[in-house]
């Protein structure tokens, strides 16, 4: 049984080191954010053009970036498991997916919000909303493809590999996008640049979320390792409780 | 040539099925993997096959070609037929012979291969025709298309009849006459020859 | 490379044999194409100006559906097993395989497409073109398709996830297979689109089964 419990021991430290960090990861983390609301809503300046609206820019922002840093993660993820075969590497992506999908999903709500009041309309096809609905896609699809296998082990590989196929690609969809954009649109440019005023709460938000995101993270990691742990104590103890069996299993 | 395992631990689907295990085969012999259902022994040929990648361990084969994998000097016959409906006996006998062998097999030996299964009257019907014993020793009969020194049968003689059991038992018999290896899985006693047993006991019940 | 033509021979020879799938696509294909003036009207200018869009949205659906068997069938009845002891690296037999389905399925969608362009008024000067950006385009949905097919061969609901997986890969294929067709009309000629298209085609045609061979492997454990 010498591999099972070596496989269990560096997840056991990762529990131990998850638990120390994780409390000092959300507090600073929930203290940028509050820190980084009262910047965004009192203390920076209203946009000339789109008003009050543009605060909006302080979630949205974030979670734009998120969307993106956290498919790196899973692609990071997902090559460690590959190439190294490191214990916790699918953890990682397993846990990361969800999140990366909800924070896309966030950057397309506000994005959306905001559109409202500066373009009229809920939805408008600009290259960079665009390209984040393309990359909500290919997060459905690793969190559907790894829900179709019941064997968790091919699951994670398989997953691995589409993860790996999707950053690969993702540099072209976003190029071909924004070709497709120029074509049909001309120059309605939205990354007009961020007045120096409005970057710091800019900062202070990102820094905050990144920090929220690896808090969820981390707790996610954590209760995929206690998942696994008891998913495999059951299936011994289905084993031990074979009347059939002469001599119980280890 | 030989075929070497060591210190092999196994582990599907996070539970352990072979651990620790060691052994050689070599040119000239039959090993028998002898155990009840789920043993083990369909995984042990997989992972010998390369289809696995063991827990720990390791696989190698002395003595062959080093430029090739164990799978590419091996055949491999599992629990399905790899035999296509549409395409004729003959068909599916030449593909394999195609994509399995090398160029210079002697002309007319897909022929004798069918005709060592009892198949050479059938080489113009369709696959979809033949029955499931007919269908198994089409698959069998890739033995024969090309040639290789490793053989790794798993359950061989499922669905097939006395007759067709000493056919493919004769067929494996002068494999190893003439050098050839061979690992067989199964429960039935064949005849045979170089043989020797290596019984695989459950993890999860002991016998 | 014996093994290799002896494997697209037997795939042609099994989709010839075996009809079904290539005749379902096509009429798929002819489907959704009749469908869309009976959801958008039949007002022809405006079916004129999207045609070129419904035609590759239409062929790419189309592709999916035959898509799924690429490598279901050899999995199924073992093939899959014995082909991964051959000579020929598995990227080599995902390729074949993928080349097979781009001459089975892929060649005819894009060649019934001009033909399917007469039910939405398409400019008659497009049709040379379209049936170009169809015919260098259709290599990457079989590729791309490829690898999608790879990853779902044994998962439960395989062709709707198969769809799910791989229409975020053809998006760029699409944009520049549709771009190499309007901007043929205009000044500047298709030129730049129809080279991009072309090398995401060529780019397709060589990473697609590296990533295919590795979801085989996975599968194969």
């Amino acid at each position: 049984m010498q591999t099972l419990t070596q496989q269990l021991a560096n997840p056991t430290r990762f529990m131990d080191l998850s638990a120390r960090v994780l409390p000092w990861v959300a507090g600073i983390a929930a203290a940028l954010i509050v820190y980084g609301l009262y910047l965004s809503f009192f203390d920076s300046p209203a946009d000339y053009q789109q008003g009050e609206t543009v605060r909006i820019m302080y979630i949205h922002v974030p979670c734009a970036w998120l969307s993106m840093m956290v498919y790196g993660l899973i692609a990071v993820s997902s090559f460690g498991l590959l190439v190294f075969r490191h214990p916790l590497a699918d953890v990682s992506a397993k846990a990361a997916a969800p999140i990366g999908a909800a924070f896309t999903f966030l950057a397309l709500l506000t994005g959306s919000l905001w559109g409202k009041p500066m373009w009229g309309t809920y939805w408008v096809w600009d290259a960079r909303l665009t390209s984040v609905l393309i990359l909500f896609f290919l997060y459905l699809g690793l969190i559907a493809l790894r829900a179709a296998f019941e064997d968790e082990s091919a699951g994670a590989k398989l997953t691995a590999v589409l993860a790996l196929v999707g950053v690969t690609i993702l540099p072209i969809i976003k190029f071909s996008v924004n070709w497709w954009n120029t074509l049909h649109q001309p120059s309605t440019d939205f990354t007009a640049t961020v007045d120096p005023s409005m970057r710091w709460p800019l900062l202070v938000m990102a820094l905050g979320f990144t920090l929220l995101f690896f808090a969820m993270h981390l707790k996610a990691m954590r209760n995929e390792v206690l998942r696994r742990r008891v998913k495999a104590m059951r299936t011994q103890a289905v084993a031990g409780r074979d009347r059939l069996a002469t001599q119980p299993a280890e | 040539m030989q075929l070497i395992a060591e210190d092999l631990i196994i582990e599907r689907g996070g539970r352990l099925v072979i651990d620790g295990l060691s052994f050689a085969v070599s040119a000239g012999e039959t090993l028998v993997l002898a155990g009840a259902n789920g043993a083990g022994k369909t995984t042990l040929l997989r992972t010998l096959a390369g289809y696995i990648r063991p827990s720990a361990g390791s696989v190698r084969c002395d003595g062959g070609d080093d430029e090739l994998t164990i799978a590419e000097q091996a055949h491999v016959i599992g629990h399905a037929n790899a035999v296509k409906s549409s395409l004729t006996v003959f068909e599916n006998a030449t593909f394999w012979s195609e994509f399995l062998g090398s160029p210079n097999e002697t002309d007319g030996h897909i022929e004798s291969a069918l005709r060592h299964f009892g198949l050479d009257d059938l080489a113009e019907f369709p696959a979809a025709y033949l029955s499931a014993g007919q269908r198994r020793r089409l698959g069998l009969s890739r033995l024969l298309l090309a040639k290789r020194p490793l053989w790794l049968l798993d359950e061989p003689t499922v669905s097939l009849d006395v007759a067709s059991t000493e056919r493919l038992v004769s067929a494996v018999n002068d494999h190893t006459r003439s050098g050839g290896l061979a690992i067989v899985a199964t429960h039935l006693p064949l005849a045979l020859e170089r043989a020797r047993t290596l019984e695989l006991v459950s993890l999860r019940m002991a016998a | 490379m014996n093994s290799f033509w002896a494997l697209v021979r037997r795939d042609l020879r099994l989709a010839v044999r075996e009809g079904g799938a290539i005749g379902t696509a096509l009429g798929f294909f002819l489907i959704v194409v009749s469908l869309m003036p009976l959801g958008l009207g039949p007002d022809l200018n405006l079916l004129a100006r999207i045609a070129a869009g419904i035609l590759w949205i239409a062929l790419l659906l189309a592709a999916l559906l035959s898509l799924n068997r690429i490598f279901e069938a050899d999995y199924e009845d073992g093939t899959l097993d014995v082909l991964a002891t051959g000579t020929l690296p598995l990227e080599l037999v995902a390729t074949a395989k993928s080349l097979a389905h781009w001459l089975t399925t892929g060649i005819p969608l894009a060649l019934l497409a001009p033909v399917l362009g007469i039910l939405l008024n398409l400019d008659l000067a497009s049709y040379p073109i379209l049936v170009g950006t169809t015919l260098v385009g259709t290599p990457a949905v079989s590729f791309l398709g490829a690898i999608g097919a790879a990853l779902t061969v044994k998962a439960r609901r395989g062709g709707l996830l198969l769809a799910l997986v791989v229409l975020p890969l053809y998006v760029p294929t699409l944009i520049f297979g549709i771009s190499a067709v309007s901007a043929a009309a205009g000044p500047a000629g298709m030129g730049a689109a129809f080279l991009i298209l072309a090398a995401i085609s060529l780019a397709a045609v060589v990473l697609g089964p590296i990533a295919a061979a590795a979801a085989l492997r996975i599968q194969l454990q």
